[in-house]
């Protein structure tokens, strides 16, 4: 520790280098932690699946419907404990297309068992059971909209008209909250009793099934059983583990994590020469103060230590702060709700930009560190003169 | 702390040799010396004579090809490097032609360097900062950075540096060689000062007379063997 100073003080040297050096550092590390959050809100529905849960959906398309009649079927099924269902509705708030949100007809019960990480006091369950127009959200689509408990909703589905004209009315008897930090609070679900009647068509049908199986190692033995139980019908299946079925859903965008790694791969390798050169700069204009060092007794293994410590200090001033900033910046959540609606930074990731932050304070200062410990004293003191 | 006989350094059949390409270049062929405890030693000659070389090999700086070097009894030619940079620490105060201060620390903090390689605590060191650079007259300026001192001034830090551990020896590489003339003065009388009334054993590389005369014995080098002792 008494050592800090002189660490510290070389630092101080140049402040502009050093100050731009750090200012690199500092981008490169808020980049990396943003887009990590947006990785994760990308991979939330992956990150959220259950082990346990399928998704069955029709063979040709998930745009394709199901017979509702499959849900009893898919449940005689061996190693199937529940099979429950929902629809794709699009509802959209105020004909404004961008007051869209994840809206969704569900079996109120079988659901909620079947997704435990959605959070619902027993009250409003049970108002939920109780009012067929009823519809549960989430915390988030609430704050977004401002809306609460007892208030009636207007939806318009341009994929789902009613028999009738006019909009789909709903009334907010609960919200959800997240049980799991990854889970989305941003969605709409409503009961599909309601839903099925009130629709100008498609009487009977679903969009796919979600179903819950007994043993999460035995789920693709599952999975083919129930593709076999309804092959060569008009409605064939497509099975799939949840994690796989939303993994499907984000590389329609792209694969996103080979994006983000290319990115940053990009932004570390300069960032590695942008730093590794400071340091070789840093290191090689005092040579003759590293002779100093050593006459009056520092060892070669101290003078490799200090200028290590000087490498991770600069990597750790500019990496911490900038994966500080990224943090700061997803706790206040997201800034586009509607695209992202899970936005935090994992501490998964942190702790990875920790562990990057101490590569490359190592990176940058090893090789000169190793050309400070090898100097010989009087060469140094030579080139000093 | 010295050797038999009042002998501090013996320095015997010593031989260094560079190597520049495929050329070698003999520095120093088969020297022998003997400095005693206290005595204010100074190395003539001109340049290339091997001087620097000697006074680095006396300071365990770099290592012979052939031959020993023995100090306080201890033989520094078999030293491990990491040996090699506590026995300095512990034995040899430097002073360099250039000062070679560290820019970015005040003199204070330049002085408290190899105090840092010790155990003492904060206040200790503090203490022993303050007496060396009361030694160097410059107790008052000991916040100030080098490029604010004049190099009289420099040096005298340089000095304080060197003693503050209280070394058993202080060697000089041309102290006084980036000097003006009065303050190379001062610079010597503080030398002197610190053999006579200190009884430090001193070591000093010099191309001037004028300096080699407040040493107690001079010793001329030429072609890396001694050719004339001479004592003040």
């Amino acid at each position: 520790m008494k050592l800090l100073f002189l660490v510290w003080s070389n630092l101080k040297r140049r402040k502009l280098r050093t100050s731009l050096t750090l200012l690199s550092i500092f981008v490169a590390f808020l980049l990396f932690g943003l887009l990590c959050t947006i990785e994760n809100a990308f991979t939330a529905g992956v990150t959220m699946a259950g082990a346990d849960r399928l998704i069955v959906r029709h063979k040709v398309s998930l745009l394709v419907s199901l017979p509702m009649t499959y849900g009893p079927r898919m449940e005689r099924i061996p190693g199937v404990v529940s099979a429950t269902h929902s629809t794709w509705f699009n509802g959209i708030y105020q004909n404004e297309p961008k007051n869209f949100f994840p809206s969704i007809p569900v079996e109120p019960e079988p659901f909620l068992e079947m997704y435990p990480e959605y959070v619902l006091p027993a009250d409003q369950k049970q108002a939920w059971l109780q009012t067929r127009t009823g519809a549960v959200i989430g915390r988030q689509l609430a704050e977004r909209f401002g809306w609460k408990i007892g208030d009636r909703v207007p939806l318009t589905s341009p994929i789902w008209p009613r028999k009738e004209e006019g909009a789909w009315e709903f009334d907010i008897v609960g919200i959800y909250d997240a049980g799991k930090k990854s889970t989305d609070t941003s969605g709409f679900f409503f009961r599909y009793d309601y839903f099925d009647e009130a629709r100008a068509y498609g009487q009977g049908e679903v969009g796919w099934y979600y179903v819950q199986v007994e043993n999460p190692e035995r789920a693709d033995e599952v999975a083919r059983a129930i593709d076999a139980e309804f092959a060569n019908s008009p409605y064939e299946t497509k099975t799939e583990p949840e994690g796989a079925f939303a993994q499907g859903f984000i590389q329609q965008v792209g694969n996103i994590g080979t994006i983000l790694i290319a990115i940053l791969s990009a932004v570390f390798f300069t960032i590695l020469l942008v730093a590794g050169n400071t340091m070789a700069q840093a290191v090689r204009e005092r040579t003759g103060e590293l002779g100093v060092l050593k006459a009056v007794g520092f060892s070669d293994g101290l003078v490799l230590a200090l200028v290590l410590a000087e490498s991770c200090l600069l990597a750790a001033l500019g990496g911490l702060t900038g994966l500080g900033a990224a943090w700061l910046v997803t706790v206040r959540g997201s800034p586009v709700p509607t695209m992202l609606p899970v936005f935090y930074l994992p501490n998964e990731d942190l702790l990875l930009g920790v562990g990057l932050v101490v590569v490359l304070g190592v990176v940058t200062g090893i090789v000169p560190a190793i050309q400070a410990m090898r100097l010989p004293v009087a060469v140094a003191l030579r080139r000093n003169a | 702390m010295s050797g038999q006989n009042g002998i501090l350094v013996k320095v015997k059949d010593v031989e260094k040799t560079f190597r520049r390409g495929s050329e070698e270049i003999h520095v120093l062929s088969g020297l022998n010396l003997e400095v005693a405890e206290g005595e204010f030693l100074a190395l003539m000659g001109p340049s290339g004579s091997g001087k620097t070389t000697l006074l680095n090999l006396i300071g365990g700086l770099d290592r012979p090809t052939s031959g020993s070097l023995e100090v306080s009894g201890e033989r520094i030619d078999q030293m491990s490097g990491r040996q090699l940079a506590e026995w300095r620490a512990r034995h040899v105060g430097f002073v360099f032609q250039f000062y070679n201060l560290l820019p970015v620390l005040t003199a204070e903090r330049n002085v408290e360097l190899p105090l840092l390689l010790t155990h003492l605590t904060k206040a200790q060191r503090r203490r022993h900062v303050h007496t060396a650079l009361e030694v160097v007259g410059l107790s008052h300026r000991a916040r100030h950075y080098p490029h604010t001192l004049s190099g009289g001034e420099q040096q005298r830090v340089g000095i304080a540096r060197a003693i503050v551990t209280d070394p058993t020896m202080i060697l000089a590489d041309e102290p006084t060689g980036d000097l003006d003339r009065k303050s190379g003065d001062e610079i010597l009388s503080l030398l002197q000062a610190l053999n006579r009334e200190h009884g430090k054993t001193i070591i000093m590389v010099t191309h001037d007379p004028h300096a080699s005369a407040r040493a107690t014995r001079t010793v001329h080098l030429d072609k890396g063997q001694l050719s004339m002792e001479a004592p003040a």
